[in-house]
């Protein structure tokens, strides 16, 4: 979790944690080291034309108009379409049938256990099926499990993308697309909206924490249960807050009478690492300045400035930093 | 008689007026494609800035150089502005319309009115777009515009209005010009020249006006239906009511996938020129690159799909798409060795021109060899939406189609101005060009590996994208300086240039038989034409001079220029071709006070400025000349 100072996070496609992962970026580096080698053949015979420069025709005889037109044939067919044929042909076999099924989506009940992505301008909400457990940009799932993820979208296309785990997959309206999420390694893998949706697609990040299974199942437990009262005079002065004030139609806590759902459900809010896409870490001093000026970190995001007093503002974070 | 007086009397025949009106009304290709040279060029600076600012803005992570708002109306018009207002203007607006008529042997465009009526729309057209920036409601949803982002629901507001109508605005523009292409071509060239000894170049100018013609209506259509969606309550994307969001993105890259080499086979056209030019020599393999240039935009209107990999389409759809992107890639490597082998077995000159079609070759291979790697459908699933598709296209985009409209600028210069260019600065603003674009794109592949998405307008810091985000800007700056050199190099040369002759590199085809720049009327005498290296065939000069002393096929008894048959090109018949005229001017004037009412929603307008251009098309009809009865 210290690794996670800042809001980084692996999101490389060459540092893979899974085996759909390692086989793309494997494939990759196959075809790259075929594509050196032709942009070299390429540059090759340009450079040579080069250091023949102004001199006569390679392989002709000077009064023929067409010097070297027979060779020349040879090659053009033979590298420019036998050779090209038998590359894409064996590149076509290998990323389409050998590969292909490693990253398509899982078959129906293969997996362990489903979990379902909900792209929103501008965060992702993520349910846990057959659990209350809802959460924000932050995905939870246990090592060495096979995951059916289903992406949909509450608004525009998404795209759903962590490309340490498996390729991308579009969250389009009407439509429910799976993909198969699985990890090697328990860690914390990065991942981001990849398709064009509005002012802030540069700040729909995502995290997607890989725990050993027990570990897995005890945040489950807690994710699911309703959110806990407060303890403290301060925290019930701001759900008090919370609960009259406009934050409750747009956000939904469980076990209160907020069910707003515009924003990202809060109900744990305190249990997450990041806020607002994995722009910011979920710290008293961010969250406060986040409610304050939340158009500063994301411009053009929902959340209006509701020029809250000092006292409202902190009795309200201290209320959001119980709820754990 | 003699020449000089033949000569005379076509002068007086072809002469446009002066002035102003003379501009306004001509009906001359070349005053046409030079004023779409200077438009597109305008277009060209305003997109350009637009990408300054983009990469000014992710020079570093975290900056607020521009606000997302800004950014995402920047990155759309960059989009917009460099496909639809510059790539295809230059290369079939300009060059296609300034040259191709003097490949052909022809003295003007088949349907000159329709041309000139093409500008027009087409300058009428980037006003509005342009319009919508300075008036704040700049299109925003990127040039793809995918639903339903850009619907009335997520998007209120005139921007995708301006985009729509923009765009249909542009098409009709570039329909008109490629129309008008395909009929010069099979009509208008000169009595002999079959098929088979057509140029490459206009063989390539062929496939891509079949292209345009064919992939335009979707794209139009799709506009028109996101227009009523927006604006008249239709559901054609609202998948509510049992539209389809999908339906926009087909529709949409029915017409983006072709458009690609739309885009860069007027490009192969250039280059397929200026290679015979600089290396002495004919291309190699002339009917397999002729061919490879049709079937390369054929094979194109079968891959649109392939943008589409991460939408959850069927299986069996995907590898379909996957296995025609991998067809496609043959008549391109047809080509590229047809070249590097007329570079090796020819006696190459590494003047300016060939040194960026050099440039080309490396660039387009480059591209080209990312784009093989899109077919493995799992790796393009994993990098689509990144900077490694955004440096594939510009490789292609910017190799591919821009180095040989930069090198056709040089080699034309010439013959358009009468005068050479400056070497030196020439291939030194290659060089920088080179280097420039080499840096702005390469970082780029592995930026999109590493995971940065596209469209953003910024990015944290601690993911490591920092550093290949400055290399890039960096080198955006050097291409700039680069460009700006060329530029300026061409301006100079054109007031100091050393006067060019008829013929300065010795070059292949027509255009260079006669004077820089070209008389009003092109050919004193129709050209006879024995292959498609015409201007090689010094028995065939010779003949020409002896025809026009005597007057056989000098033409120049009123506004007359020969019809040949399609393919074999025997002579049908003579006509008489249209004067200047002010409709079609009028005709774009009329259509573009339609499309502003369409934007504002005043429907009644609209029926009072169509029944506008029912007047201007009369007035254009009136005017018509007369079959003279033998």
């Amino acid at each position: 979790m210290l690794a996670l100072a800042g809001c980084g996070g692996e999101q490389d496609t060459l540092n893979p944690h899974s085996h759909a992962s390692t086989d793309i970026a494997n494939l990759f580096w196959v075809m790259t080291a075929v594509a050196v080698g032709g942009l070299a053949l390429i540059t090759g015979l340009l450079v040579f034309a080069w250091v023949r420069r102004g001199r006569r025709g390679f392989g002709g005889d000077p009064d023929d108009p067409h010097p070297g037109e027979r060779p020349a044939w040879f090659v053009v067919v033979g590298m420019g379409v036998v050779f090209p044929l038998v590359v894409i042909v064996a590149l076509f076999i290998a990323g389409n049938w050998a590969i292909i099924n490693v990253t398509q989506a899982p078959a129906a009940s293969s997996t362990a256990m489903t979990v379902d992505a909900i792209g929103h301008q501008w965060y992702w909400e993520f349910r846990y099926p057959g659990t209350k457990a809802v959460t924000a940009d932050e995905l939870h799932i246990p090592v060495d499990t096979r995951v059916n993820l289903v992406a949909t979208t509450a608004d525009v296309i998404h795209s759903f993308w962590v490309p340490a785990l498996n390729r991308k997959v579009d969250a389009i309206p009407g439509r429910q697309n799976r993909i198969l999420l699985y990890a090697n390694e328990p860690g914390v893998y990065r991942g981001q909206c990849a398709e064009f949706c509005g002012l802030q697609h540069a700040h729909m990040g995502m995290l997607v924490f890989v725990q050993p299974r027990a570990q897995f199942r005890a945040w489950l437990r807690q994710q699911a249960a309703p959110a806990a009262a407060p303890t403290t005079a301060l925290a019930r002065r701001g759900r008090q807050v919370f609960l009259s004030g406009p934050c409750s139609s747009c956000h939904a806590i469980r076990g209160t009478t907020a069910r707003g759902y515009v924003g990202p459900d809060l109900t744990h809010l305190a249990s997450r690492t990041t806020l607002a896409g994995v722009t910011i870490p979920d710290s008293r001093s961010y969250l406060s300045r986040w409610i304050v000026d939340s158009q500063h970190f994301k411009p053009g995001n929902e959340m209006p400035d509701f020029r809250l007093t000092g006292s409202q503002l902190s009795s309200l974070v201290a209320y959001l930093e119980s709820l754990k | 008689m003699t020449t000089a007086v033949y000569e005379e009397r076509l002068e007086r025949m072809w002469r446009s007026r002066p002035g102003f009106l003379g501009w306004a009304m001509t009906t001359d290709h070349k005053r046409i494609g030079l004023l779409y040279f200077w438009t597109t060029l305008v277009l060209f600076a305003a997109g350009g800035a637009e990408a300054l600012i983009i990469r000014t803005q992710l020079a570093q992570p975290n900056q607020h150089v521009v606000g997302p708002a800004t950014y995402d109306e920047l990155f759309t018009l960059h989009g917009v502005t460099m496909i639809f207002f510059f790539i295809i203007p230059m290369t079939t607006g300009a060059f296609g319309n300034y040259l191709l008529p003097l490949m052909i042997g022809a003295r003007d465009m088949a349907f000159p009115r329709m041309n000139a009526l093409s500008y027009w729309v087409f300058l009428a057209s980037g006003i509005f777009v342009y319009t919508s920036l300075f008036i704040g409601q700049a299109p925003n949803a990127g040039w793809f515009d995918y639903v339903p982002l850009a619907s009335a629901k997520y998007d209120p507001g005139h921007a995708i209005d301006f985009y729509c109508l923009g765009i249909i605005f542009n098409g009709i523009a570039s329909s008109l010009t490629a129309a008008n292409f395909i009929v010069t071509i099979l009509k208008l060239r000169a009595p002999g020249m079959s098929f088979n000894r057509m140029p490459l170049f206009c063989f390539a100018f062929l496939a891509a006006s079949w292209g345009l013609l064919f992939a335009l209506p979707s794209l139009t259509a799709d506009a028109i239906f996101l227009f009523l969606d927006r604006n008249v309550g239709t559901h054609f994307f609202d998948v509510a009511k049992g539209g389809s969001t999908l339906l926009w993105q087909h529709l949409f890259w029915i017409f983006g996938h072709p458009e690609v080499y739309i885009l860069i086979v007027p490009a192969f056209g250039i280059a397929t020129e200026i290679i015979p030019a600089f290396t002495q020599r004919r291309v190699v393999a002339f009917p397999l690159v002729a061919v490879a240039e049709l079937l390369v935009v054929f094979i194109g209107f079968g891959v649109w799909a392939h943008h589409m990999f991460a939408t959850g389409m069927p299986t069996v759809t995907v590898i379909f798409f996957a296995a025609a992107t991998g067809i496609v890639v043959i008549p391109s490597t047809i080509q590229v060795f047809a070249w590097c082998m007329t570079f090796i077995t020819g006696r190459a000159r590494f003047k300016t021109p060939l040194l960026f079609i050099a440039g080309f070759i490396f660039m387009f291979v480059a591209g080209g060899l990312t784009g093989i790697m899109f077919l493995a459908v799992p790796f393009d699933q994993q990098v689509t939406d990144t900077y490694f598709v955004i440096a594939h296209f510009h490789y292609i985009i910017f190799g591919a189609a821009v180095f040989p409209i930069f090198g056709g600028m040089y080699f034309w210069f010439p013959k358009v101005t009468g005068r050479l260019y400056f070497e030196l600065p020439g291939q030194i603003s290659f060089w920088i060009i080179f280097v420039g674009t080499n840096l702005l794109f390469f970082p780029m592949h592995i930026v999109g590996l590493e995971g940065m998405p596209r469209r953003n307008y910024t990015y944290s810091s601690g993911l490591g994208w920092g550093s290949y985000n400055l290399a890039e800007t960096i080198g955006s700056y050097i291409t700039t300086v680069g460009i700006v050199v060329l530029l300026v190099n061409l301006v100079v040369s054109y007031f100091r240039g050393p006067p060019a002759g008829a013929d300065p590199w010795h070059g292949a085809t027509l255009e260079w038989t006669i004077s820089s720049p070209p008389p009003e009327y092109n050919f004193a005498v129709i050209p006879k034409v024995s292959s498609a290296y015409a201007n090689w065939d010094y028995a065939d000069r010779e003949e020409d001079r002896r025809k026009l002393a005597e007057g056989i096929m000098v033409l120049e008894q009123g506004h007359e220029q020969p019809v040949s048959a399609p393919v074999d090109g025997w002579l049908a018949e003579i006509v008489e071709m249209p004067h200047d005229s002010p409709w079609p001017i009028l005709l774009a004037l009329a259509m573009s006070i339609v499309f502003v009412l369409l934007l504002l929603h005043l429907w009644t307008g609209v029926c009072f400025a169509l029944a506008g251009i029912v007047l201007a098309l009369l007035g254009w009809h009136g005017e018509e000349p007369q079959e003279s009865e033998a």
